[in-house]
């Protein structure tokens, strides 16, 4: 009753084409930045903005850049993880070079750093495809995570190996972690990310998403169609890893403090996949609910059962943790595979026509 | 000049000046690369008859292990632990046939590729749940696999073989003979090849998919045991295994997805050329080059030809 668009007459194409067409939508949404922005920062507690919201942000921005990359245009990758660590490191080494630049410009110039590589290995798109793509990611992951290792410019010559954050400050707020106030960096990443999905939408319903949905459902076709499929698969590759530098660089400073190459190695490239599946492939909302479910099932796991009474031991909430996700991605794929978004639309046709079924 | 004197001069100096310690190297990584080609077997056995790039080989492997290890711990006698983990791997097989596969029938091969990663994970928790997490000591000697090293001197130096790796190297072309055979002449492998080509025109002439899903996936369940013993009796067995597993990708690459005499051959080469490049030219960079040399071999190789060296070249039409 409250979902419904009836009186809702589109007189323009503009308005005929817009992203969120029923006014209930642009209202739903306006809540939820309205809670975000405003109710979380004001009432929520340190563990909720700390361990919860800022690393769901960040991981939804990876899943977001990987989204473009294998949801949009079909280029599966395995490479998201060493995409974030180039972020990361760029950022690190930019703010020790010149410390006075702002930091948040050296987030985002980060991004075009990952971009390079990532158009670097996206480079043999055009004479491979599908798995052999994958493993040539997956080259790309494991010669990054040695260079994060093993060429000690990258980390400043340090005896631990790792990149520590140095303390920056924006509008004489400390803003970096791990010492910054939870509130003000929660704001930032919320900007940030609220701002690339912002960007993200736009590009993918403009003439570049369409070039790469073409390309991903038929890249013969497309080719026909007079899509040049090289510069296509390399501008998906360069605008999906700009995202998970973005996200790498965020995760870094905003919410670890210091990171090994530990953080990038094989197995976060997975975790980012995962969201992605269970998510939805092709979907923006998706990358935010997948980043959700997989980023707070272990959370969830920890917590309710002991409040419950029945702790369960740590290992075997990760051992539980792992069996669980890995059954919710076959679940996910044979019974609904455009994953939790498609579920969330369903949800939503459901109760545009509810009380009466047609 | 210095810098090219070291890249390629220097190490056809070393190898040339030392040739026990070029052959030691050489044996080094053929065996290594006999253990990537018997993973990577796993993966071209089920590629070829169902069409599933098999992401969860690597674990299979080591939840083979695992089991086996893990049973004998349980005080059950080594032989009989063989018996119940080759049940162990039809019960697998029998279930991801009918829980995973059987509702998938027919769908893009991205998204079966997809599903092997869900039963990877799967797996992974299921067997540190059941065995936990911890490294565990292969029961070689119970299984009557050889122990010790037999030195052979060769050019004023000496080479050491394993006994166990020689014992590897036989097993591993029993087992690929052994399966060449049967792909290529019984009523079955011929089956299986035509569920690789397409799923839908198998079903229509009759073929039984979920028989030879069961068959294959339990084809390559034992050879994942073989290499699961195999490996665990070099090192240990561990889930640490699984990452090594991600090495026969790249074996896969060069050799062809569809090949098994490709996934022999791929596993020698990336074998002897990451142990290669690694003990000559690894100093150069710093070491531990092993980690991506290979992946970068398999790239480079793919360049110039997509298929791999025995695999089916793709012809695409509108």
């Amino acid at each position: 009753m409250l979902y419904r668009e009836a009186g809702q007459y589109k007189t323009s194409y503009q308005s005929d084409q817009a992203i969120f067409p029923i006014r209930q939508d642009r209202i739903g949404l306006g809540i939820i930045l309205f809670i975000a922005f405003v109710v979380i920062p004001v009432f929520g507690n340190d563990f909720l903005i700390n361990a919860v919201m800022i690393p769901f942000l960040i991981f939804s921005l990876a899943a977001i850049g990987l989204n473009i990359l294998t949801g949009y245009t079909g280029l599966l990758s395995l490479g998201t993880g060493a995409f974030m660590g180039v972020g990361a490191y760029a950022c690190y080494k930019l703010t020790t070079m010149f410390p006075n630049v702002n930091i948040l410009v050296w987030v985002i110039c980060s991004g075009f750093f990952s971009a390079a590589v990532g158009v670097l290995f996206g480079l043999p798109s055009l004479r491979i495809k599908g798995f052999y793509l994958a493993v040539a990611t997956l080259a790309a992951q494991f010669f990054l995570d040695w260079c994060f290792i093993r060429v000690p410019w990258l980390y400043n010559y340090n005896s631990s190996g790792a990149i520590q954050v140095p303390e920056r400050r924006f509008l004489d707020m400390l803003i970096s972690a791990p010492n910054g106030q939870p509130v003000v960096r929660y704001l930032i990443v919320l900007s940030i990310v609220v701002v690339m999905t912002w960007i993200a939408s736009n590009i993918i319903h403009g003439r570049i998403g369409r070039m790469w949905m073409a390309v991903r459902d038929q890249d013969l076709a497309a080719e026909l169609m007079g899509i040049r499929l090289l510069p296509t698969k390399l501008s998906a590759f360069a605008v999906s890893s700009f995202y998970c530098g973005v996200s790498g660089a965020l995760l870094v400073f905003f919410w670890y403090g210091a990171a090994e190459s530990d953080v990038f190695n094989v197995n976060q490239s997975f975790q980012i996949l995962f969201m992605v599946i269970i998510g939805g492939l092709g979907s923006l909302v998706g990358s935010f609910f997948g980043a959700a479910l997989i980023f707070i099932l272990p959370i969830v796991l920890r917590y309710v059962p002991s409040m419950l009474g029945l702790p369960i031991q740590s290992a075997t909430v990760e051992h539980l943790t792992f069996m669980i996700i890995g059954s919710m991605i076959i679940f996910f794929l044979i019974v609904e595979p455009h994953g939790l978004a498609r579920l969330w639309q369903i949800a939503k046709q459901k109760l545009r026509v509810w009380p009466f079924p047609y | 000049m210095d810098i090219l004197y070291k890249i390629f001069i220097d190490p056809f100096m070393q190898m040339g000046g030392a040739p026990d310690l070029l052959i030691q190297v050489l044996w080094e990584g053929l065996v290594g690369g006999v253990l990537y080609a018997l993973i990577a077997l796993g993966f071209v056995l089920i590629f070829k008859a169902s069409g599933v790039f098999n992401f969860a080989q690597g674990i299979m492997v080591v939840f083979a292990a695992l089991t086996l290890v893990g049973l004998y711990e349980k005080g059950v006698p080594a032989f009989l632990a063989l018996a119940l983990t080759v049940g162990v791997m039809l019960l697998l097989a029998y279930s991801v046939e009918r829980i995973v596969l059987k509702p998938l029938v027919n769908q893009p091969d991205i998204i079966l590729f997809m599903a092997t990663f869900g039963l990877t994970y799967f797996l992974i928790g299921l067997g540190e749940l059941i065995f936990g997490g911890s490294p565990k000591q292969m029961i070689a000697s119970q299984l009557y696999l050889p122990k010790g090293s037999i030195d052979i001197p060769m050019f004023g130096g000496s080479v050491m073989l394993q006994k166990i790796d020689i014992a590897a190297a036989i097993i591993a072309s029993l087992m690929v003979a052994g399966l060449a055979l049967f792909f290529q002449y019984t009523r079955i492998g011929r089956a299986l090849r035509a569920v690789a080509d397409s799923h839908k025109a198998a079903l229509s002439v009759g073929i039984s998919l979920e028989q030879i899903w069961v068959i294959v996936w339990f084809a390559a369940g034992i050879v994942a045991l073989a290499t699961g013993i195999m490996w665990g009796a070099r090192s240990e067995v561990s889930f640490a295994l699984q990452i090594i597993a991600l090495k026969a990708l790249p074996v896969l690459i060069l050799g062809g997805f569809t090949s098994i005499p490709g996934a022999i051959v791929g596993g020698l080469i990336i074998g002897v050329g990451e142990k290669i490049g690694e003990f000559y030219w690894g100093p150069l960079l710093g070491n531990g080059i092993e980690s991506w040399l290979a992946y970068m071999i398999a790239l480079a190789f793919l360049l110039f030809r997509p298929q791999g060296l025995f695999g089916e070249k793709i012809i695409e039409r509108i």
